[in-house]
């Protein structure tokens, strides 16, 4: 067997045709080969082709910032490799459901999304040809037995929260199982990608997440700019990290915050509530928008940052680090929270890595996995980051990730601004390459965002697949709740704060 | 204890005295279009070209140029700022006004030279019933979350919502009314319906940013509704993408006849 991939790098755009296929027999076992040799899976997708489906395995590899790229062609089926492979389970999904091209025997077979084939126009889940397709409604994991009870949450939930549908398995307070169950805010992105970009498509790009608008379109405008083999502006790229850093503050303070409001620690959940605007406003500051919608452009940044606006940063950043500091200090001191904290929703470093947990939820875990370090782009190729970790797997870890990493960001930010690289913001970008493909990652706040693109002989996508990092996360939610009282399912939940239109699409 | 007190010190009081005083917004804020007709050249359409939504309208008037009628329907609008960017005479920018919500769908557009029209209040028989107390059920319908964010930084001890009598409930059947975000994906129209039968009546529909008007960014979507507007009695249009807070706080006050 010809062990060779395609080897790229972030951002690098290459010929469809330097791509090695392979048979799919080969193929799955190179998989199984190379996932359990340091490789592990970035995204996982089919594109169809005239009669066929071309499934792509987009690797990474834990040294040397590499990505391996092979496809092979599979028609009706293919043998399901998500037992041995876990972290693949949700991609085979959903090229189940998506193109009704079945992984034979997968141990979990379910809708992804509740949507019909874009292909067949059916359901690949549908015990009948005309069984319709209605969100939440699956063959549920069930725990039998005289004692045991089933809860039931969502779509809609009881505060100003995005919809989805939890089943616990309960004997008493304790969850045996929690199945999750989503794709209420499906929205069809990827698939109207196709033939684009798009005017529109920025702002869409915008609107995968709306809570990491930065992190998604920055991914996106790294698309554009390998596709056109054009460097974006330093300055440009400086900028967009001070954004990503200023949104990964905004959110990581808000979690810290909820998280004591969710053990009834009022003090730190009101400083933070306000501390996260504070992050916000500073966004503001820069492009008018608390979100950072229309800053992250192909080539660069939309707005420049002035001296004028450099030092109210740096003043705005100063204040906040100290309240910050105060207000997550006093989270750390109350035993009280501690002992809520500690121990709760605990996850191993070995079920991280067979999930493929990614951002802080991995890291705390004590899985060093950061792309601002593994496959470093923009502002961060010569900065050299050193991700912060946790050993303990559990809601302690992942909120103590969170604080240690907002020290990071405030110092990152805070560097950034006084080594604003001269010159414009934003640099032209070249019509892009045909039958290419370039995949890009950024670190998100929740964690890696992967991107992947192919063209057509026009230079059009054919192909656009977002894989959002509540997409590798969410199981990890699921594995926490096990052996866990109910009541915690709230803190959990908010220990992992994953995306729901995010993962739905 | 002492660290909390001390703490508490250190933090200050920070809710903000508004209505009473405004606070001052981001001076890139783009809230409000502001037209100048007599910079728009030649009507060359490349304001009309840029907006990926459809929200602006020309129209020539008269057979002089410099005469032109340009509308913004920010009911569409995404305040993604490109008109302003391709106009080359600069007839199209963002205000920093925030006031943006309206009680009729169609005053959403804003016309150059035509009057500002912001939300009134609710007819006797409501305003009575809700102007001291109103619940409401929010329904997240396929959006992108930040409406929702911003919405959630209306309980934070910044805005402290409670004061005005206003709060988000867990249950429809606790609720007066339902305030929907996001453009109504397939998948969610019929939790949404759900949801809004459950409310007893008399109750109130707040449809709060350009997703839920219209459809957002995401207009022209099969996958979604473009908005919730043909599905209930709309009561509070709330454009932006997502609203500023303020732009949701200053319309529900108004719907309630507090400003
Ligand atoms: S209106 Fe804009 S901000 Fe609000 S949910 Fe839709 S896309 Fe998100």
């Amino acid at each position: 067997m010809n062990s060779s991939m395609k080897f790229s790098r972030n951002g690098d755009a290459f010929l469809l045709s330097e791509i090695p296929e392979y048979g799919s027999n080969d193929f799955l076992q190179k998989i199984i080969t190379e996932t359990s040799s340091g490789w592990r899976v970035l995204n996982f997708f089919g594109v169809p082709e005239q009669e066929s489906l071309t499934l792509y395995a987009v690797l990474g590899a834990r040294r040397e910032q590499q990505i391996g790229v092979m496809k092979c062609r599979v028609t009706e089926s293919f043998p399901s490799i998500s037992g041995y492979v876990p972290q693949l389970h949700l991609f085979e999904r959903e090229i189940a459901e998506t193109f009704g091209v079945i992984p034979e025997d997968h141990p979990w077979f379910k809708p992804v999304r509740f949507i019909t084939s874009r292909t067949t126009g059916q359901n690949s889940f549908a015990k009948s040809v005309d069984e319709p397709i209605i969100p939440g409604v699956t063959d549920y994991f069930r725990v039998n037995g005289e004692e045991v009870h089933e809860v039931a949450v969502g779509p809609v939930h009881a505060g100003i929260i995005e919809p989805g549908h939890f089943r616990f398995q309960c004997h008493g307070e304790k969850v045996f199982h929690l199945e999750i169950s989503l794709g209420y805010q499906h929205r069809g992105i990827e698939g109207q990608l196709t033939g684009g970009p798009y005017p529109s498509t920025i702002h869409r790009m915008e609107t995968v997440a709306g809570d990491t608008t930065i992190g998604h379109t920055q991914a996106y405008c790294m698309i554009l700019e390998g596709l056109g083999g054009s460097a974006p502006s330093q300055r440009g790229d400086s900028i967009r990290a001070i954004a990503l850093e200023l949104e990964r503050l905004a959110n990581h303070c808000g979690d810290l915050g909820a998280l004591a409001g969710d053990v009834g620690y009022l003090p730190t959940m009101s400083y933070c509530g306000r501390i996260r605007g504070d992050f916000l406003n500073m966004t503001a500051l820069i492009c008018g928008s608390r979100f950072g919608r229309g800053l992250v452009r192909p080539g660069g940044a939309a707005f420049d940052i002035d001296t004028r606006q450099m030092v109210e940063l740096q003043r705005r950043l100063a204040a906040a680090k100290s309240d910050l500091q105060n207000a997550v200090e006093l989270l750390w001191h109350s035993s009280s929270a501690m002992a809520r904290f500690d121990q709760t929703g605990k996850i191993s470093a070995e079920a991280a890595l067979e999930l493929g947990l990614v951002g802080p939820a991995a890291r705390a875990c004590g899985v060093q996995r950061d792309v601002r370090s593994g496959f470093p782009f923009g502002a961060y190729k010569n900065h050299g980051w050193q991700p912060v970790t946790d050993p303990h797997g559990d809601v302690y870890a992942r909120a103590m990730v969170r604080w240690l990493e907002c020290q990071q960001s405030i110092d990152f930010i805070a560097h950034e601004l006084d080594h604003l690289p001269q010159g414009g913001c934003r640099a032209k970008v070249a019509m892009p390459l045909p039958e290419s493909m370039v995949i890009s990652l950024t670190e998100g706040w929740r964690g890696e965002i992967c991107h992947t693109a192919i063209t057509g002989i026009n230079g059009t996508f054919t192909s656009y697949k977002i894989v959002d990092p509540s997409f590798h996360n969410w199981t990890g939610l699921a594995m926490a709740l096990r052996g866990e009282q109910i009541s915690d399912f709230p803190l959990c939940n908010k220990s992992f704060n994953l995306s729901y239109c995010g993962f739905d699409l | 204890m002492i660290k909390t007190i001390l703490a508490r010190l250190k933090q200050k009081h920070r809710t903000m005295k508004y209505p009473d005083e405004l606070p001052v917004l981001p001076e890139l804020f783009r809230g409000y279009p502001r037209f100048e007709p007599q910079k728009c050249l030649d009507g060359c359409n490349r304001c009309v070209e840029a907006c990926p939504y459809g929200a602006i309208e020309l129209l020539a008037q008269g057979s002089r140029p410099r005469e032109n009628r340009i509308s913004i329907d920010m009911g569409l609008c995404i305040f993604c700022n490109e008109c302003a960017l391709a106009c080359p005479g600069g007839a199209i920018s963002f205000s920093n006004e925030y006031q943006l919500a309206t009680g009729e769908r169609d005053e959403l557009v804003a016309v150059a030279d035509q009057g500002h029209k912001r939300a009134g209040a609710l007819e006797e028989k409501r305003l009575k019933l809700f102007s001291r107390s109103l619940k409401l059920r929010e329904v997240s319908a396929g959006g992108c979350n930040a409406c929702e964010a911003d919405t959630n930084v209306l309980n934070t001890v910044g805005f402290d919502l409670g004061r005005f009598g206003i709060q988000f409930v867990a249950s429809p059947r606790h609720a007066d009314g339902i305030f929907v975000t996001g453009p109504v994906s397939e998948n969610m129209r019929e939790a949404l319906l759900k949801t809004w039968e459950a409310i007893p009546e008399p109750k109130i529909a707040i449809v709060c940013g350009a997703c839920a008007i219209g459809g957002g960014p995401f207009r022209g979507s099969p996958e979604v509704n473009d908005g919730a507007c043909d599905l209930i009695p709309v009561d509070l249009y709330i454009p932006g993408c997502p609203p500023h807070p303020l732009t949701i706080l200053d319309g529900l006050l108004r719907l309630l006849g507090k400003i």
